[in-house]
């Protein structure tokens, strides 16, 4: 779990001495350079947006959901493994998840921020985004509650309080180890205040890990619905390749599939940057391996549903979508997300694959590239051919597309530098209770 | 029933400790001399210590409170929307379509009980409070790092200001110090 000759005291200094250091890194410097170029090329993507209008994406008539879609699902689903980790691993006593639930939860806190300028954007008056809240106004209306998309502000703006909440209260400790150990004044007094006078008094330490399990519980079944929100989205549509009841469970699996590959990509170079091979160790890879390679396979059983809904219900526009899906216009990519998610994932049943950190990292930059095709086939394919060939049409994204999506990774990549600077990346209290001998562990 | 205490009066002793073992002989020694509301301070969450001083909160109550009220006004808000503020009659079908009203009410039931367990904690706690006596004892920085603290407050029915420090002293502490009242 921690490598040997760690003791309270060691844990605490080589974590918060990576974010209390006065000298910063170059390779730090070149990388919230490289994010903060790629925010420019977001906001310019969103002033050209908001001149002239969403028809500067390559949306068209049967295409209505394009990039945006395609992105706030990916994003969604990334932030997935985060409450994952923090919650889901915690209540099942995975110990190995503390050295890294505290950037995974970052990671879904920023992989939200990004998922949600998507359907902001798309509605195509940003600033009137608010009317999709439930508010008393002058025009004595009200949002349709019926209605999935209505659903899916509920589900995610939850999910984006919570996992907030989640974090911070799990960083409140933390803060006050920050704020006992900076030395220079306005660091002791931000972190001062962010630790809102945290002094670990038993009392406090019982409501406080009473609140976290309560936090934990509740977050479960909220990421289990978010992603079953977002795919009755598409599921409670009529058009085909959408209107099936595989969705909910094979979103949920694509989405923790997702981010737990992004968490790999984002903890193997940073564990080498910061030296943190003592903390998130070759098993944790080699565990998380076994977590995308299980869910991968889920994903796997659900396309194979698909294809097989398609052929045994014997509905024409079913099967005619799953032919276009696999032979048609967007082949490509059909079969380039078969080999990204199905086919390459297979490797993780070696061990030796499991444990080299050089193939993990390329094999999770495939997974997440998979599960971007993915949800452009499950989008792009359905709408572009439904129900009346008369009406089909091809889709490409443009470059105001592109440049929003490469925009928001930009944004997440400027967030997540940010944040492994100015706080603490692994949860200092939680690693404390994993060294041996210091107490007789916990056991709730 | 104790006197007011003025600025500079004695808030109590502060015990430093190495670790957990040590602390729990600690609170069990005080306790045998009669000590009852004593405050342990540790780096981490330890079970151990807050069984042998008792606490036990009601946050979980709450929560429950919190989330049957998010889940109540989640449905609500939905029914008084679609059946008595804004009715639309849609081929007739029923106003009150309570399937589709589910996940609202669900989100809602999270979310009401989520910030009563976050807000319900802090509230409980005292937090924010950005200063506290035992924050002007010097070693008490090492309270969020790795050291244990236990003491001893003048609000202890058994609080004595000469025997108290001395039974502090005979646990064998790393540091003692008095707290006094800012």
């Amino acid at each position: 779990m921690i490598a040997p000759g760690h003791s309270l005291g060691s844990v605490t200094d080589k974590i918060s001495s990576i974010v209390l250091r006065r000298t910063t890194p170059r390779g730090w410097f070149i990388g919230l350079g490289i994010g903060l170029l790629l925010v420019g090329v977001l906001l310019t993507a969103i002033a050209e947006l908001l001149f002239k209008g969403v028809g500067i994406w390559g949306l068209n008539n049967p295409v209505g959901w394009g990039f945006a879609i395609i992105n706030f699902v990916w994003w969604i689903g990334i932030g997935h493994a985060g409450t994952l980790i923090s919650a889901i691993l915690l209540l099942f006593r995975q110990e190995w998840r503390t050295s890294i639930n505290r950037f995974a939860e970052a990671m879904t806190i920023f992989a939200v921020m990004c998922a949600g300028l998507f359907p902001l954007l798309h509605v195509g008056r940003p600033w009137l985004a608010y009317w999709l809240l439930p508010y008393p106004n002058t025009m004595a209306l009200w949002p349709q509650f019926r209605s999935p998309l209505l659903w899916d502000v509920f589900a995610v703006s939850t999910y984006a309080t919570v996992s907030l909440l989640f974090w911070y209260i799990g960083l409140i400790p933390d803060f006050a180890t920050l704020r006992d150990r900076a030395k220079a004044k306005p660091f002791k007094v931000i972190y001062g205040m962010l630790a809102l006078g945290w002094r670990g008094a038993a009392r406090h330490w019982e409501r406080y890990e009473t609140a976290y399990l309560l936090l934990a519980g509740l977050a479960t079944p909220l990421v289990v619905s978010v992603h079953t929100v977002v795919s009755f989205d598409f599921a409670v549509g009529i058009i085909p390749g959408w209107h099936a009841t595989i969705m909910p469970p094979y979103f949920v699996a694509g989405a923790i599939y997702s981010g737990f590959a992004m968490v790999m990509t984002l903890a193997i170079p940073m564990r080498k940057a910061f030296g943190l091979e003592d903390f998130i160790t070759l098993r944790h890879l080699e565990n998380m391996a076994k977590v995308i390679l299980a869910t991968g396979l889920i994903v796997a059983y659900g396309y194979t549903m698909e294809a097989f809904f398609a052929w045994y219900s014997a509905n024409p526009f079913e099967s005619s979508m799953m032919s276009g899906r696999m032979f048609g216009h967007y082949a490509w990519a059909y079969w380039l997300l078969i080999a990204c998610n199905i086919v390459t994932p297979q490797l993780l049943w070696i061990k030796k694959v499991r444990t080299s950190v050089g193939a993990l990292f390329v094999l999770a930059l495939v997974v997440n590239i998979g599960m971007w095709l993915e949800r452009f086939v499950i989008v792009v394919t359905s709408l572009s051919n439904d129900f009346l060939p008369s009406a089909w049409d091809t889709y490409a994204g443009t470059r105001w597309d592109w440049m929003l999506y490469i925009g928001t990774i930009g944004l997440f990549l400027t967030l997540l530098f940010l944040f492994i600077r100015f706080l603490p990346m692994i949860s200092i209290f939680e690693m404390r209770t994993m060294v041996p001998g210091t107490s007789k562990k916990e056991d709730a | 029933m104790k006197r007011r205490p003025k600025s500079g009066d004695s808030f109590g002793f502060l015990a430093e400790f190495a670790g957990t073992e040590e602390l729990l002989e600690a609170i069990h020694a005080c306790k045998a001399a009669g000590h009852t509301r004593m405050e342990a301070y540790t780096p981490m969450p330890v079970h151990e210590v807050w069984d042998a001083l008792g606490h036990k909160s009601h946050l979980p109550k709450l929560v429950l409170g919190g989330g049957i009220t998010g889940g109540i006004l989640g449905f609500g808000m939905q029914y008084f929307a679609s059946v008595i503020h804004y009715p639309i009659n849609v081929g007739g079908r029923p106003l009150n379509s309570w399937p589709s009203f589910i996940i609202i009410t669900f989100e809602m039931t999270i979310l009401f009980a989520a910030l009563t367990a976050v807000f319900g904690m802090l509230l409980l706690n005292g937090l924010p409070r950005p200063h506290h006596p035992v924050f002007d004892v010097e070693e008490f920085e090492e309270a969020s790092q790795s050291r244990f603290f236990l003491l001893v407050p003048w609000y202890d029915p058994s609080f004595d200001h000469d025997k108290v420090p001395a039974l502090l002293e005979s646990l064998s502490p790393l540091s003692l110090n008095e707290v006094h009242h800012p």
